[in-house]
């Protein structure tokens, strides 16, 4: 029998809702202060006013009307968590739209979704006109959902709570860093804002010694920051990082991108001193490996079609375009098009396998990731094992991911569950694709590059596409972003509220 | 006999001068899509000045956009003085016309697809986008705020 939500399950959602709200609101005082202060937009700056004062007004309203005391229960943990990230995609929105960028308020919508999930597709128009308000905006979007929306509420709002856990958990991340889930989220805000400086000056330094004017070489920097260690991809000028016409701003953003995509567990072994952990553990050994084998895949396209000259330009495109799709970041140094003109269908393949696979768990990278790639593989090789060797032999099998860990049943089928929930929706979103009457590969490369927050486009992602693949989209990120529990968790509580006695 | 000779290769070397130069413009998405066509060629490409104009050593960036796409023109320093403003949120680029070399990965370039300058031609000339403060939006914040202060005070009597 499915119980039915009772009004204070509703009651205790809407409260932390509002207070997630809330927190979102005040966040839109960062674009508002900056674009005032810095750059005197004055217009933009009021956008980003109106915008905070709904959310701050929405929250408060959630939470005066739905006031509670109640600790969160692992349902409505995971309910508020996917409900949140709709709520911010929608208010977050209303700059956007007012900024007169965007064709419909949808397409508004679809833009903070990508942010958000640290996806980066785009569906802005004329962005080499946008202003720096809402630019910044645009990228610190990736920068607050990398992390987490409810995150930043757990570090800034709350105390140590078992709900706290449970919002956290919602939000993908199963690993804790520190003891305590605050000290985990203050943790990893913490190191967020420390490479934000160091990346941002490295950027801008960078930015300055090829030509840009110092405060767009530093507003660049932060921008490109954000987006690149938050994988999502963005970039403030239309032609991404192809704009900058630059190998060191390149180097320099493949190894922010590739600092983003590890787990912030292993960030947090590396700065505790055990370097050592880099090199042992599962996840950072099977995503240098299958670095290696797409590449491969890649470099056998690009070379048998003769796309690129010689092996230096051929490893700067081939490289880049590759670690920015397995990072899941979606950064280009080349036009959308070009995938599809030129670079042929055994390249694609590997681009879209290094899509799918993504980067490390509990880091900002999307995908099946790295630690469910190896444990799959680690249950394979024990199978095999079990068929070769006699039937009384016991066998088991562990790995290292920052201790030792021995193999088991459930965690392997854990980790079937989503890695198949990954390819059903990649699978499902190139049939709506089709359907719209797009190429069956072009279909599979932009779906499996919004379900696994890539950001990568063949040209199928444009403001004049259909709506309902907007719509799809804009779940395949969602969902793709949170890992899918919240989204059965939030489909179940709809399910147990109509259906329930 | 020899005049006709001479008219016939004059008139073939013109065939073969205009087989790689497109005099009329292309638009970045023919370019884009159809570059293995367009590599090597001169090409004739129009659009608006955008963002910075990055300058190294000789010669500098300047990204152009038509306004579907922005591609990187490699061009020497000395000609682009006349170039006074650039796209942004603020200002309207100068719009230019383009003659030049179209890569589609260039080999001096790292394999990006550009076009390096030979000439120049200042179309129109950009200016600043005159700026209207948006009253209706101060307004709706000046109402907003009047809501959310009687939403608290009513919250921190009850």
């Amino acid at each position: 029998m499915i119980l039915k939500p009772q009004l204070k399950d509703i009651r205790n959602i809407a409260y932390y809702l509002g207070k997630i709200t809330i927190g979102l609101g005040f966040t839109m005082f960062v674009p508002f202060i900056i674009g005032l202060v810095f750059f005197k937009e004055i217009n933009p700056a009021l956008d980003f006013l109106v915008s905070a004062e709904i959310a701050l007004l929405f929250g408060l309203i959630l939470t005066w009307v739905c006031d509670s005391d109640k600790e969160l229960n692992w349902i409505q943990g995971m309910v508020v968590v996917s409900l949140s990230w709709l709520v911010a995609m929608v208010l977050s929105a209303i700059p956007l739209f007012l900024s007169g960028h965007y064709k419909s308020f949808l397409d508004s919508c679809f833009e903070t979704m990508s942010g958000f999930t640290t996806t980066g597709l785009t569906l802005v128009q004329d962005l080499d006109h946008l202003s720096y308000s809402h630019n910044l905006w645009r990228h610190l979007g990736p920068f607050i959902g990398g992390q987490g929306i409810a995150i930043i509420a757990l570090a800034l709002f709350m105390k140590g709570s078992v709900g706290s856990f449970r919002m956290y958990v919602g939000e993908a991340r199963d690993e804790k860093i520190l003891p305590n889930v605050i000290h985990t989220a203050r943790f990893i805000w913490l190191i967020s804002i420390v490479y934000l400086i160091i990346g941002t000056l490295a950027l801008g330094i960078v930015g300055m010694l090829i030509g840009l004017k110092p405060q767009n070489a530093f507003f660049h920097g932060a921008c490109v920051f954000m987006a690149g260690f938050d994988t999502a991809g963005f970039a403030p000028q239309s032609q991404n990082i192809l704009y900058y016409h630059s190998q060191i701003f390149e180097i320099v953003t493949i190894v922010i991108i590739i600092f983003g995509s590890l787990n912030f567990n292993l960030h947090y072994q590396f700065w505790s001193g055990n370097r050592k952990e880099l090199m042992r553990n599962i996840e950072t050994r099977t995503f240098l490996l299958s670095v290696m084998l797409t590449f491969f895949i890649v470099t056998i396209g690009l070379n048998k079609l003769g796309v690129y000259s010689n092996a230096l330009i051929l490893f700067r495109k081939g490289f880049f375009q590759l670690i920015s799709g397995h990072t899941t970041t979606g950064y280009m140094t080349i036009y959308a098009q070009q995938f599809i003109k030129e670079w042929g269908d055994l390249a694609l393949t590997g681009i879209i396998c290094a899509m799918a696979l993504g980067g490390c768990v509990c880091s900002t990278a999307g995908g099946i990731k790295m630690l469910r790639v190896g444990i799959i593989f680690k249950a394979l090789k024990q199978d095999i094992k079990t068929l070769a060797l006699p039937e009384y032999a016991i066998i088991t099998q562990k790995f290292h991911h920052i201790k030792t860990v021995f193999l088991e049943d459930a965690q392997t089928r854990a980790v079937l569950s989503i890695t198949i929930s990954y390819i059903t929706i990649y699978v499902l979103g190139a049939l709506i694709g089709v359907w719209c009457g797009y190429p069956v590969l072009n279909s599979l490369f932009e779906s499996t590059s919004a379900a696994a927050n890539v950001g990568f486009s063949c040209g199928i992602t444009d403001a004049s596409m259909p709506t309902i693949l907007k719509i799809t989209y804009i779940i395949q990120m969602w969902a793709g972003r949170l890992e899918f529990m919240s989204v059965f968790a939030l489909f179940g509580f709809i399910v147990a509220f109509f259906r329930g006695k | 006999m020899i005049k006709k000779a001479l008219f016939i290769i004059l008139f073939l070397l013109l065939m073969a001068q205009n087989y790689d130069c497109y005099a009329q413009s292309i638009s970045s998405v023919e370019l884009i899509n159809n570059a293995k066509n367009y590599n090597g060629n001169t090409v004739v490409y129009k659009g608006e000045v955008i963002g910075d104009i990055m300058r190294r050593g000789e010669y500098a960036w300047i990204n152009v956009n038509d306004e579907k796409n922005a591609v990187g023109i490699w061009i020497k320093k000395e000609l682009i003085k006349d170039i006074v403003y650039t796209g942004s949120y603020e200002t309207k680029g100068d719009l230019v016309e383009i003659t030049g070399k179209f890569n589609r990965s260039c080999v001096e370039h790292g394999g990006d697809l550009d076009i390096h300058a030979q000439s120049i031609a200042k179309i129109s000339s950009g200016n600043d986008v005159p700026y209207v403060v948006n009253t209706k939006a101060i307004k709706f914040v000046l109402g907003l705020s009047c809501i959310i202060l009687l939403f608290c005070l009513l919250r921190a009597r009850y």
